[in-house]
């Protein structure tokens, strides 16, 4: 029995990987798991792919990683909620080694459809590990999935955000406005788990406006982080903007760059994200 | 005893109101606000749910934070009229299955057969409305075809709320095959091919078989030579498999006397086949029109598949639903092709009336029936092919829009798939199959229901007042994900099958007798076909087009690990037979044989018809009328059509990003706009990239469908010219979407077109690797005073492109960049306003469809090419739709930057500037580039300007206008600013 075969480059030159191994879940409409995946791997990070059911049927098991990513996806359709279905499913069959993997010195990354499974879950903001539901996600403003570039910026100092200025990278989602009592938002602040707001593209707050705030999310945030801060949630796609050519104005930017004789780059800004997931562990 | 519960739904505030409750204010509806409950309805039999477990199961289904839920009490709220809509009995509910799992997994019991969840939606209407404005308001929620609609006053919803409807499938069918005598009257055999078999305990007929006399007569003589009269399950089997849909008569028939081998053989695969022999060992192909999609090579070690597929009937009679079909059903020809593609790229087109308008025209008499609006129709295919794509994780950049208002009776529906796969597993090339005798017929993903059952032979016929309402299936993209997940993630790589196919038209009885053909026979056991809902009858299993299925032979060996693994991932496998090497295709029901038919006689007893043409009259031209005098205004009123303007709001709908390969999306620049074409990333770890785009020029049809084609192959290739994509790796796909295919002179047509999709494809060298046509796109129905009707789409050909680009980041995108860059022309300006949209802005007919001196393109696309990956091009914009000054209106738009030009020549003003000659682009070039960029491009470019200050500003010889480019975006982004 084979983790998900996920389609391997031929002859790519060996990356160096440190020990330490993600597990990357699949099933049930996720989608985002491949490039998540190659994110990871770029940063120097080994992932396994594995589909819920086999963690379910003890085929792996959760404690042999140290990074439990939910990847984005459309898990159940975004049937009643998005995220909602595949939350039950874990609650329902994974949770004591949910909560296990979360004693020990490990980390949970949730993007997109990942952000909506883990706060139905309640895995953040998980005020006193209390894991219960104290945010979600609802429809967008706009009523339909946006998908454009979005600028976002670090509003806490994270394991990671360490050295981040901004990510400039998509939203693609239907359901990502971000929703919460005042007095979750005071705490959200005061702890300083709120790990990325929405911004424009001069780092100004967004304040709401559309498109920059996508989806109407109170406080312009894009993601936040567990009270522990060993979880990590956010609407945005780092990983679908990986390298030069994924940002949006990289012709623009080349452009600019080739005429003041500056290198172009090959690697998006977007990479530093999984870069301090892999310097955690190192 | 059953027992029902109802679950209902709200948020305590509702993020989407606003745009809500705008939108059906802007369709006319006074209302205050529309707001909207979920409902779930749960009926079992076999055991009750206690008050706790439904408790449990409300919390289960909400978010508490921002939701409430009731249990069998009515939600109370203030508003005027309550409407509520749910599905009909047997209509795919996808949201009630999702409900269904999560409360199978937190109760950890399987519902039983006939015990399900419902989902429906109650719409709370505050406003008074006149009670036929709140008819006409549940007709703009709901579509009858699919929903039942409930209505109540705040009066008659009292305390007690909605009724609990229970929209269960109850059949009282002959689960028996039927003999059919065909020993009857020509009269009645006629009857017979168009209006179906009699049915035996209804007395009715039971819809259009598509079959006309001669084939009536082949059908009978086979039997006859038999010595026994056919049952309905081999005469619908025939019907499917002879079908328009599936044996492509039109394409295939020989046509006059100088085509004796038909349209298809003679100009689409002759043209593919004198490419590759010229070519010799730079061919591309690897796969081509032997299978579900189209293969090029990639590279090395991968292929990349297209394929583009109709979804045009359905699409009008339930839009969402049609489109959603299309674009899953398109994924699966990915899934099918080889031993399985991986879905990477979806590509989407519509071919719809003007949403502006509301034309009143009937299916029925009497002014029953109606057509959906233009309007219903845009937005409900816009969703369909959105929500296939985005819940599939499959990026969608690329699509179009064209309007005309010959398509409000029957609108097209272009969906098409890209996928990746790699060219060899090391053992045996992934592009070949072959089902052995032996194997075992597997089918898998969704069970089988009276959805679709006349699908393939329904599209083959008109719309009329007799369509089935069984020809609408509705997509369930999830449980095909798992499916596609599991094949080509999982399976394919393990090596658990030898032949896969997708599950289309025709159901199995299409896909098990084409796989049969790799090995020469199959046995089926109808009964062992898993059902939707009990009652079926043998005939309609076996055409079945319920969704999200494929079939699979798989090795007896490997049967055990194949089944484990399904089970495994959730998707139901099912042994349905065998496959043999007898010859014939044998079907069983419950022990009894109902099909037994010679393959030969099932795939080429179809006998052949003589196509004759005849020369259409030929479209008159109008005189021009005189220059119009403010070309400023005419060129913002030209950005603002609605062929031209900015349909972003469908990019943005639309997940691009998905698989993390965008490198150019569907919108591009500072200023946002839509290109021609896009590149994306397929593999990771490669620098190469696939670019797609189209060509479409449907208004050039009539005028000159010859010349209508080359245009399409031209503007295909050019989108990818632009983009630095090599001439020598660019495939093309066809679709032709034709009407009323059986008239001479609309043959004559199409006979033209095909002649010119010969010529263009040979002349470029760039190959056909797939295609599809649906030939008879006509309206039939009455007006409001009853007067027959025919509506007949204008002659239409999609021509799809797809070429490798050997470095991304050499690519180019449209919009002009840096202040003091040089404009050039590349090309030149002829009178050519045939057909063009500026022709249709002054609502004159006629005039000359562009040419094209196909060598002479050759090497200037070669030499385009050639500067772009030298980096001698900043931005390239073909230019199409609206001619020249259209095209320097989005480079500068792209840009946010103006652009100063001077034209030369002696064309009037207007022609220049709207005239859309072919083989044109706009291209911006760094001034420090400008002789390597003159010496690579030679004759070829013309300077024009320069990239300066905030105007558009174009002068010529009598010509001057000068327009910040501020006011050309924003009359290219109001059309459909409120979508």
């Amino acid at each position: 029995m084979n983790p998900i075969a996920t389609g391997q480059a031929f002859g790519r030159k060996e990356l160096e990987l440190i020990p330490d191994k993600a597990l990357i879940m699949s099933g049930y409409g996720i989608n985002s798991e491949m490039e998540t995946r190659e994110a990871l791997l770029r940063a120097g990070m080994d992932a396994d792919i594995i589909h819920i059911n086999d963690l379910i049927d003890r085929k792996y098991r959760m404690c042999d990683y140290r990074l439990l990513v939910f990847p984005g996806g459309f898990s159940y359709g975004d049937d009643t909620g998005a995220g909602n279905a595949y939350a039950n499913r874990v609650r329902n069959n994974l949770w004591n080694d949910v909560t296990e993997f979360l004693e020990e010195d490990n980390l949970v990354l949730g993007i997109c459809n990942g952000f909506q499974i883990l706060a139905n879950l309640g895995l953040v903001p998980a005020f006193d590990k209390q894991y219960k539901r104290d945010i979600a996600l609802m429809p967008n403003r706009k009523g339909v999935l946006e998908c454009r570039y979005v600028t976002i910026k670090p509003a806490a100092e994270t394991l990671w955000t360490k050295g981040i200025e901004r990510i400039v990278c998509p939203v693609s989602h239907g359901e990502g406005n971000f929703s919460c009592s005042k007095e979750v938002l005071t705490q959200l602040k005061n702890r300083k788990m709120i790990a990325f707001t929405y911004c424009r593209e001069n780092l100004k707050p967004a304040d709401g406006e559309y498109p920059y705030n996508p989806n109407g999310s109170v406080a312009d945030i894009a993601g936040i982080t567990s009270a522990d801060g060993k979880v990590l949630a956010m609407m945005p796609h780092p990983e679908r903007a990986m390298e030069f050519v994924n940002e949006y104005d990289w012709p623009l930017q080349k452009e600019r760059l080739r005429r003041n004789q500056q290198p172009v780059p090959t690697e998006s800004m977007n990479m530093k994200l999984f870069r301090n997931i892999v310097g955690y562990f190192c | 005893m059953a027992y029902v519960h109802r679950i209902e739904v709200q948020y305590k505030t509702d993020p989407r109101l606003k745009v809500r409750t705008d939108r059906i204010r802007s369709l006319g509806f006074p209302i205050d606000e529309l707001h909207v409950i979920d409902i779930y309805t749960i009926s079992t039999h076999s055991r009750d749910f206690t008050p706790e477990e439904l408790r449990e199961i409300g919390s289960k289904l909400i978010n508490p934070v921002v939701q409430t839920f009731t249990v069998d009490k009515a939600t109370i709220a203030h508003f005027d009229t309550a409407i509520e809509v749910g599905f009909l009995p047997g209509v795919t509910d996808n949201v009630g299955t999702t409900a269904r799992q999560t409360i199978e997994d937190f109760t950890k019991r399987k519902f039983e057969p006939g015990e399900a969840v419902y989902s429906s939606q109650m719409y709370f209407v505050c406003g008074r409305l006149s009670l036929i404005n709140a008819e006409n308001l549940a007709a703009t929620l709901a579509n009858p075809l699919i929903n039942r609609v409930h209505m109540k006053t705040r009066t008659e919803y009292g305390t007690k709320g909605m009724d609990i409807v229970v929209p269960l499938v109850n059949l009282h069918e002959l689960p028996t095959a039927e003999p059919v005598d065909l020993g009857v009257d020509d009269q009645e055999l006629i009857r017979i091919g168009k209006e179906g078999i009699t049915d035996p305990e209804t007395g009715q007929r039971r819809g259009p078989l598509a079959l006309d006399l001669a084939q009536m007569h082949a059908i009978r003589d086979y039997f006859t030579s038999l010595g026994r009269k056919p049952t309905d399950v081999e005469i619908e089997s025939l019907a499917q498999t002879w079908s328009e849909h599936c044996k492509h008569t039109i394409f295939a028939s020989p046509m006059d006397d100088d085509m004796p081998k038909g349209l298809y053989k003679t100009c689409i695969q002759a043209a593919t086949n004198t490419i590759r022999a010229q070519k010799g060992d730079k061919d591309i192909c690897l796969s081509v029109f032997s299978d579900n999609s189209g293969g090029i090579i990639f590279d090395d070690h991968y292929l990349v598949t297209h394929k583009v597929e109709t979804h045009n009937s359905p699409s009008a009679l339930d839009p969402f639903g049609g489109a959603l079909t299309g674009i899953v059903g398109v994924n699966r020809d990915t899934i099918g092709f080889g031993l399985g593609a991986k879905p990477c790229i979806n590509i989407y087109g519509f071919c719809v009336g003007d949403p502006e308008s509301n034309p009143a025209l009937y299916r029925g008499k009497n002014n029953s029936n109606p057509i959906l609006s233009p309007r219903r129709i845009l937005e409900g295919v816009v969703s369909g092919v959105g929500v296939g794509g985005n819940c599939s994780g499959i990026p969608t950049p690329q699509g179009f829009v064209w309007f005309d208002d010959r398509y409000v009776g029957k609108p097209l529906v272009f969906a098409g798939t890209v996928g990746i796969m790699p060219r060899s597993d090391g053992k045996r090339n992934l592009f070949e199959k072959q089902a052995r005798s032996g194997d075992y017929i597997v089918m898998i993903g969704g069970r089988v229901g009276k959805d679709g059952i006349h699908g393939a032979t329904f599209s083959s016929e008109a719309l009329d007042p007799g369509s089935p309402v069984t020809a609408v299936q509705i997509g369930d993209p999830i449980t095909q994900k798992k499916v596609s997940d599991v094949i080509v993630k999982e399976a394919r790589d393990r090596g658990l099958y030898t032949s896969i196919t997708d599950n289309g038209a025709g159901g199995i009885s299409c896909s098990v007798a084409e796989m049969a053909k790799e090995c020469n026979g199959c046995h089926v056991y109808l009964d062992k076909v898993p059902l939707k809902y009990p009652g079926m009858a043998p005939w309609e299993i076996w055409i079945s087009e319920s969704q999200e299925r494929m079939t699979l032979a798989i090795p007896p060996e490997k049967l055990n690990e194949f089944m484990d693994l399904l089970a495994s991932r959730e998707v139901e496998a099912t042994v349905i037979g065998s496959f043999t090497d007898t010859g014939r295709c044998v079907v069983e029901f419950h022990g009894t044989v109902v099909m037994d038919i010679e393959l030969s006689f099932l795939h080429d007893g179809l006998p052949i018809k003589l196509l004759k043409t005849e020369a259409p009259v030929s479209v008159q031209s109008d005189p021009m009328p005189s220059c119009p005098e403010h070309l400023d205004t005419t060129l913002k009123e030209m950005l603002a059509r609605k062929n031209i303007c900015s349909k972003e709001f469908i990019s943005v709908q639309y997940d691009h990003t998905v698989q993390g390969g965008h490198v150019l999306g569907p919108v591009q620049g500072a200023g946002r706009v839509q290109g021609m074409a896009t590149l994306t990333k397929v593999v990771p770890d490669s620098k190469k990239g696939v670019g797609l785009s189209q060509g479409i020029f449907p208004s050039y049809s009539e005028i000159d469908s010859y010349r209508m084609a080359i245009a399409c192959i031209d503007t295909a290739i050019r989108g990818l010219i632009a983009l630095g994509i090599p001439l020598d790796s660019i495939a093309i796909l066809d679709n032709f979407c034709w009407c009323s295919s059986d008239e001479p002179e609309r043959l004559a047509q199409l006979k033209a077109a095909a002649r010119g999709c010969y010529d263009g494809a040979t002349g470029f060298e760039t190959p056909f690797i797939s295609g599809k046509d649906s030939m008879f796109n006509d309206f039939r129905g009455y007006d409001e005073d009853n007067n027959p009707v025919l509506v007949s789409v204008p002659p239409t050909l999609l021509v799809s492109s797809i070429g490798i680009h050997p470095d991304v980041t050499k690519a180019v995108s449209l919009d002009a960049k840096i202040e003091g860059d040089l404009v050039y022309l590349i090309g030149e300006n002829r009178e050519e306003l045939g057909g063009s949209e500026y022709s249709a802005y002054l609502g004159i007919s006629g005039g000359i469809v562009p040419a094209l001196d196909i060598p002479a393109m050759k090497v200037r696309y070669q030499r385009l090419t050639h500067a772009i990956l030298h980096d001698l091009v900043v931005s390239a914009f073909p230019v199409t739709h609206g001619g020249l000054a259209v095209a320097l209106a989005k480079v500068a738009i792209g840009g946010k930057l103006g652009l100063d030009v001077t034209l030369t020549g002696d064309l009037r003003p207007d022609v220049l500037l709207f005239s859309e000659t072919l083989g044109r682009f706009i291209v911006t070039v760094d001034p420090d580039k400008k002789r390597s960029f003159e010496l690579a491009m030679g004759s070829d470019a013309t300077l024009i300007g320069r990239v300066t200050g905030k105007n558009l500003q174009i002068t010529g010889p009598s010509l001057r206008i000068s327009v910040p480019v501020s006011e050309l975006e924003s009359a290219n982004k109001k059309p459909f600013g409120g979508y």
